[in-house]
């Protein structure tokens, strides 16, 4: 008897050890990635690399572009350096595995925010805020006369593949009944190169990034969008579901970039308002928002003032649009379903309480 | 007047001897002269040379800091002195006519290229200094090297190993330089530095792989040929998507080794395969009787290898491997695909630009001038290195 009570004794223990592993492996696996990245002094970043607008090398050799800046306002907050970014140029298929086996941080690489992307079953990401509607069109020569998707039943069209873009295009000309053949390529320089020979009656994808490349085409005026959009695209930047609250610091940082903006709150004027804030301590709420005072940074794992750290470097959410692909940049994209929700837009931040 | 009559009756006999031969010699001539007739009407006025004279620095080092560049040219420098007094050295004090063609060759390359490509006047001069000093260090060890003692002259190959370490060293950073981070490396400097970190070390790998394939130890023998045909039978760029890919799981975030050094280490181990197998090649035709001749002699196996088998099959097997090296420097361009910014890969983010978009003739066509050039400086080099065997061995046939 005495023989089987120490018996259960140890198996308690036993499931006792183990709980406390299991327990110890949460605390652990919370945290993993901040730590990570603050102990390497760096934050890796996934980019498309070659989109024009959103991420691009300069003559000098620095990244530039919309999804950059995503990485630079999360690095600034984090690590309070824009320009302690590694970017990784990562094709569409490789950039889950690249996040997932952790050789990437964070992915801000024009990604669709999709179901399967976000559930454990699937890809099992976690993804931030939607930084940028968007929507899958399609480009046609204007001299082929081509008005409408239905004008191009039975050509040939061009896709980048492994992206959505083929499946929504696969998924619209089967509603529509019309039979077409896709074109895949591995990237868009091959897509939009077989597009200019003529080896296709249209090029699909993105109607933000045909706006983009149609900038850069010999002739732009000699290429329409057509006014058919066969998806939604909110194209967001994401992380691994394993690591919560990693997620949650990119999250916000994004969220602040958006709230900024409401707020009226610019890179030229953060210094002022941060000054305004100290000085009146009835504004609560940017006292609250920019770090003064209450403990927002901390609860998640970042500084004090990590959005001011973040709006320093970059700016917010507008300026970063207006810089990279709006009215400041050769692109002159319309804000459209991307303007602030007080001017009619999706842009909208949670409360920051 | 006689000389163009033997050279009339020359062509006449070469080119035109029966009807047949004239017709293709006519129809490739056409051929010939409306495809560079077209080539240098595009060069000449539909080509805008501008994304390259804007881009060179990019296409030459990639992202590398440009505060920290002088370290490569000094690499340049060194490399171009060491190759200058080396040449100087082997070939004396005359100047034979193959060594006044190469010169003069250098000459115009590292006069007229520069200015050609438009660059800045000071990035210009760097290279005339350049090609002088590679030119006064041929003068200079043809004229003066004869007279150094033998003992220095037999030292001179270790300078190269020496080099090729410290030029890492120059390049990475570390011992009081910055640390420059392989990511930052690009364009060519990371092309060459893969490609010559590979060749250097899949050559020992693949010929300990091919001892080991010829073993008598069955373990031995049976886990090179393992390797051997695990690597050969799997492409390069699987290979290199699982090293980029599949390490990150295996390894803990931050053990796994820089994706650069994880790439060139996939290239050694692919090419190291590959090598063996032209060394088994070398092996096998060495006839039996020289291992037993050897043995007779009473040399042990170590001596056996060193002495008499390598040196002969190693001869025999000169072409296929350099043939192997002309192969993995064009396969680095593969490492575009997994994200590094190669020569290939920087030439697709500069097309990505959108200043210079639909400028992909004249990026591709300069690719492919350069990797020509790197490929043929490697057949150039293994030639004269085979020429020098084979003439070692007449002069030493009784």
């Amino acid at each position: 008897m005495a023989r089987r009570q120490r018996y259960l004794n140890t198996l308690a223990g036993l499931c006792g050890l183990a709980l406390v592993g299991c327990a110890n492996d949460e605390d652990t696996l919370q945290s993993q990635k901040l730590a990570l990245i603050k102990g390497r002094g760096e934050l890796i970043c996934g980019v498309q690399g070659t989109l024009p607008g959103f991420s691009s090398v300069e003559r000098d050799g620095t990244y530039v572009g919309f999804d950059v800046d995503i990485c630079r306002a999360v690095a600034a907050a984090m690590l309070g350096d824009p320009d302690k970014v590694q970017y990784r140029d990562l094709n569409p298929s490789e950039r889950f595995a690249a996040l997932a086996s952790g050789e990437v941080d964070l992915l801000s690489r024009n990604t669709t925010y999709t179901l399967s992307r976000d559930a454990a079953g699937g890809n099992g990401l976690s993804f931030a805020p939607v930084v940028f509607f968007d929507g899958q069109g399609l480009m046609v020569p204007r001299a082929s006369g081509i008005s409408n998707i239905k004008g191009l039943s039975g050509k040939p069209i061009c896709v980048e593949t492994g992206t959505t873009s083929e499946l929504n295009l696969a998924d619209r000309m089967r509603a529509l009944q019309a039979p077409y053949t896709p074109l895949k390529f591995q990237t868009s320089d091959q897509t939009y190169a077989a597009y200019l020979q003529g080896r296709c009656a249209a090029v699909t994808t993105d109607r933000s990034q045909l706006a983009a490349k149609r900038t850069g085409l010999p002739n732009p005026d000699d290429h329409v969008l057509l006014p058919d959009v066969i998806s939604k695209e909110p194209l967001a930047p994401a992380t691994v579901n394993a690591d919560p609250l990693w997620s949650d610091a990119v999250r916000w940082t994004i969220y602040a970039l958006m709230q900024a903006e409401e707020l009226g709150i610019t890179q030229a004027n953060v210094e002022a308002k941060v000054a305004e804030a100290r000085a009146n301590p009835n504004l609560a709420d940017l006292r609250r928002f920019l770090g003064v005072e209450g403990d927002f940074g901390k609860q998640l794992g970042l500084s004090p003032d990590f959005v001011v750290k973040a709006l320093r470097a970059v700016g917010n959410y507008g300026e970063i649009f207006e810089r990279n692909v709006g009215s400041g940049s050769l692109l002159r994209l319309e804000r459209g379903l991307n303007r602030s929700w007080k001017a009619g837009g999706l842009i909208y931040a949670p409360p920051f309480r | 007047m006689n000389r163009a009559r033997a050279l009339t009756n020359r062509l006449r006999r070469e080119l035109f001897a029966t009807p047949l031969d004239g017709l293709i010699t006519v129809v490739l001539l056409i051929g010939l002269v409306s495809g560079l007739k077209a080539l240098l009407h595009w060069s000449l006025t539909q080509a805008d040379w501008a994304v390259i004279q804007a881009n060179s620095t990019l296409l030459a080092v990639g992202r590398y800091p440009l505060n920290q560049q002088w370290r490569l040219w000094l690499l340049t420098a060194l490399l171009s002195g060491a190759a200058g007094i080396s040449w100087g050295l082997l070939r004396g004090a005359g100047w034979p006519r193959s060594d006044r063609l190469a010169a003069a060759v250098l000459l115009v390359l590292g006069l007229v290229l520069p200015a050609g490509l438009g660059l800045a006047a000071p990035l210009q001069q760097r290279w005339w200094w350049l090609t002088a000093l590679l030119l006064v260090g041929r003068w200079a060890a043809g004229r003066w090297g004869c007279e150094l003692p033998p003992r220095w002259r037999r030292l001179l190959p270790l300078t190269w190993p020496v080099l090729y370490l410290s030029g890492l060293g120059l390049i990475g950073g570390g011992l009081g330089l910055m640390t420059v981070r392989p990511s930052q490396w690009g364009g060519l400097l990371l092309t060459l530095t893969e490609a010559s970190f590979a060749i250097v070390v899949c050559c020992p790998l693949g010929i300990a792989l091919a001892l080991g394939r010829c073993s008598e130890l069955p373990l031995l023998r049976w886990c090179s040929t393992l390797y051997i045909e695990f690597i050969r039978g799997a492409p390069l760029i699987t290979l290199l998507f699982l090293g980029q890919n599949i390490l990150g799981f295996l390894l803990p975030g931050g053990l796994a080794p820089d994706r650069v050094w994880r790439a060139a280490w996939i290239l050694t181990f692919f090419a190291a395969a590959y090598v063996a197998e032209a060394v088994r090649a070398g092996l096998a035709a060495l006839p039996r009787g020289q291992w037993e001749a050897a043995r007779s002699l009473g040399l042990n196996m170590v001596q056996t290898l060193q002495h008499v088998v390598l040196p002969q099959a190693l001869r025999a097997a000169l072409p296929a491997i350099v043939g192997q090296f002309i192969t993995l420097l064009q396969d680095t361009t593969l490492l575009s695909l997994i994200g590094l910014l190669d020569l290939l890969g920087v030439a697709r983010a500069v097309m990505a630009n959108p200043e210079f978009l639909g400028r992909n003739a004249e990026v591709y066509l300069v690719l492919a001038i350069l990797f020509w050039c790197c490929c043929a400086a490697l057949g150039v080099g293994s030639r004269s290195l085979e020429r020098h065997l084979n003439r070692q061995v007449l002069r030493s046939q009784p």
